[in-house]
């Protein structure tokens, strides 16, 4: 495979409230690879979410295309229809996602029948080979349960059987450990990462924990958003240790750590403001100048920054790191 | 002199099946000014046991057992044995909670000023002019516009706001406890960052005693002095917070420390802990542990372990196999387990 197999081309996404239009999803390019790891993050109201479920063909972009294998998903029905087997979403939500009057056969059943055309001891067998591959042991014990049966990280792990049934070549999961414990939160990071190598899958995992973004796409890259647009894309080591955007240099140094010698000597970044602009009345120029402690008069607040390359090769929607050729965290001293 | 000291306190909930254990036998002290965090995953009965300290429990809950010793050098009594009228006034006056930041926490239909007002009389706060001077006080020390604030419905604020309101409500008769359940859990990294550093700016300023519930360990390792590790109900580990975090002798908190991926340092392996908690209404024979546990051995099955001292000063563990875990963990680890590989 050549190019690339799943593409957001200039996507945007607007939404019509009561006091007027706000956009979600500004203007947003991403390419994905066979078998990548990437993980978006950013605060509530970022756009995260949005762009996850425009990714996985769930919502309609406003402006842009949505490619897989070169092709545009919405542009026919066609191939909409293979995109959405090719292509499954993890919610949030498991309490949320499951339907609590299905046991877990009746969940898995319709897809298997649908898409693949498996019935009764067949699709049994094969419904006893998912829920064996997500961890749910012993499966024949599974099948006749209801959610409500289930605890929080098994219920993720149905919803992830579930996704698998079709044979998907991009899982997109949008927060899908955020609502349990630290261990078995890692248990299913884990179990998604395994899954991922072991089916050549592309996964797009979406959070707004930097740690667990960066242990999910350690060989990977990660997209940092911020009201709706993408502020940097960078490897994942790389980002962590030198943000080259001031927002996300200022996340990192505020990301309280799991090490009291670490984070209390940790150097941090004071932005101007603590206040997130509304996305209503989104502020001129760089959406982050009114925050940033690198912004400049005449620039920041005139001329909406794009993505650009520094020198290392990622990219960051900064004037001032773009024209200095040095991250973020170099110019503000926090390296 | 500790403010606050617990003896053997138990609670148990009575449901249908029977039972459940969810605090056993929870000793420990708290001394003025001075940061606990308690920490364990859901079920843990960390939550139980907070709720327990005001006796807010639900009503299926019932202490079998135990103590609650509240003593501020002017008053000393014990929380279980007050009457409903003197336990309004230790709740709040003595010692206030601080709920998770959802919108469940505030009443829908009245502002934040009535809110105050209503916390304020509740408590014995009549005067209705001081109730205000006060709120007006508190949320300027928490960095929110009094103006705005008090005129506001709880569905008009974001959720950094309404948690920082829910500190200023807790301190608004000055009490020299506060418990905090989860108190950044579900708020973006920022706003996180704010909740932290305002939490250790009051508490200089206003010296209270915190005793934090959470499964977050990094606002432990932010703002403990002390750490309690709970499992099945009780205190599995009591030790510093450096020493919890870098000489854990449980290997419950080795488990814990060790699922927990980080942003700096070396990436290591994060390793989940293998199985579940144990069922609180039938406890196994034995360490409740056993089944999860790496250094585990027959005799661990003779008796649930009593918390012994270990290798540190002040730091005990509820394990007969704490030097094998010393062993392998390291006598004198700088780095957190977690950079290790696994």
């Amino acid at each position: 495979m050549t190019g690339p197999l799943i593409e957001l081309d200039r996507v945007s996404r607007t939404y019509g409230t009561p006091a007027g239009a706000i956009t979600a999803v500004s203007e947003v390019s991403l390419s994905l690879g066979e078998s990548e790891a990437i993980c978006i993050v950013g605060e509530s109201g970022c756009g995260k979410t949005t762009t996850g479920r425009m990714l996985a063909g769930l919502l309609r972009p406003s402006s842009g295309r949505l490619l897989f294998e070169g092709a545009d998903v919405w542009e026919n029905k066609g191939d909409l229809a293979r995109f959405r087997r090719a292509v499954q979403f993890v919610h949030q939500d498991p309490y949320a996602s499951l339907n609590p009057t299905r046991t877990i056969a009746q969940t898995l059943a319709p897809p298997l029948a649908k898409h693949k055309n498996l019935h009764g001891q067949v699709a049994r067998a094969e419904m006893i080979s998912l829920l064996e591959r997500v961890g749910l042991t012993p499966p024949a014990d599974f099948l006749l349960k209801y959610p409500h049966e289930l605890s929080g990280g098994q219920r993720q792990r149905v919803a992830i059987a579930r996704a698998l049934t079709v044979d998907p070549r991009v899982i997109v999961a949008d927060e899908a450990v955020s609502m349990v414990d630290v261990s078995i939160r890692i248990s299913l990071l884990n179990l998604l990462r395994n899954l991922a190598i072991e089916f050549h899958m592309t996964t797009v995992f979406i959070t707004h924990d930097l740690a667990v973004a960066r242990y999910f796409a350690r060989n990977g890259r990660i997209l940092v958003m911020y009201l709706g647009r993408v502020i940097e894309l960078a490897d994942t080591e790389q980002l962590v240790s030198d943000p080259a955007h001031p927002y996300s240099t200022a996340l990192i140094a505020a990301v309280p750590e799991a090490d009291p010698k670490i984070t209390r000597t940790k150097k941090r970044v004071s932005l101007k403001s603590a206040e997130v602009p509304s996305l209503l009345n989104l502020p001129p120029g760089c959406v982050f100048h009114p925050r940033c402690p690198l912004s400049e008069p005449g620039l920041c607040d005139v001329v909406v920054p794009t993505l650009g390359d520094l020198p290392d090769g990622r990219s960051v929607a900064c004037h001032v790191a773009l024209r200095e050729r040095q991250p973020a965290a170099e110019l503000l001293g926090v390296r | 002199m500790p403010i606050l000291s617990v003896r053997n306190l138990s609670i148990e909930y009575r449901t249908r099946r029977g039972s459940v254990q969810a605090v056993r036998d929870v000793t420990f002290d708290l001394e003025p000014g001075q940061t606990l965090a308690i920490i364990g995953e859901s079920g843990s009965g960390k939550t139980t046991l907070a709720v327990g300290l005001i006796r807010l429990s639900s009503r299926n809950a019932r202490v079998t057992k135990g103590e609650i010793r509240y003593d501020d050098g002017k008053r000393a009594f014990n929380v279980l044995s007050l009457d409903t009228e003197m336990l309004r006034r230790f709740r709040w006056a003595d010692c206030a909670m601080v709920f998770q930041a959802a919108l469940s926490a505030f009443n829908p239909v009245i502002t934040i000023w009535e809110q105050f007002l209503d916390t304020g009389r509740a408590h014995g706060m009549d005067d209705k002019r001081k109730v205000h001077e006060r709120s007006r006080e508190l949320l300027e020390l928490v960095h929110l516009d009094p103006k705005r604030v008090l005129s506001a419905y709880a569905h008009e604020l974001s959720g950094g706001m309404r948690q920082r309101i829910l500190i200023a409500m807790a301190l608004l008769l000055d009490p020299r406890i506060v418990i905090l359940d989860e108190p950044t859990t579900a708020l973006d990294i920022l706003t996180q960052r704010a909740i932290i550093d305002l939490l250790r700016e009051l508490r200089g300023t206003l010296g209270f005693a915190t005793i934090f519930i959470s499964h977050d360990l990094s606002i432990a390792a932010e703002l403990a002095d002390r750490m309690l590790t709970m499992y099945a109900g009780r205190i599995v580990e009591r030790a510093t917070v450096d020493d919890l975090f870098y000489r854990p002798r449980h290997p419950y908190s080795v488990g814990l420390m060790r699922a927990v991926p980080r942003v700096s340092g070396a990436l290591g392996g994060v390793v989940s802990i293998p199985g579940s908690p144990p069922d609180l209404i039938r406890l196994p024979q034995g360490c409740t542990y056993y089944p999860r546990c790496p250094f585990h051995i027959e005799q661990c099955l003779e008796q649930d372990p009593p918390l012994i001292p270990v290798d540190t000063p002040h730091h005990e563990a509820a394990c007969i196999r704490w030097e094998a875990v010393a062993a392998a963990v390291g006598h004198d680890a700088k780095a957190p387990l977690a950079e290790r590989p696994a």
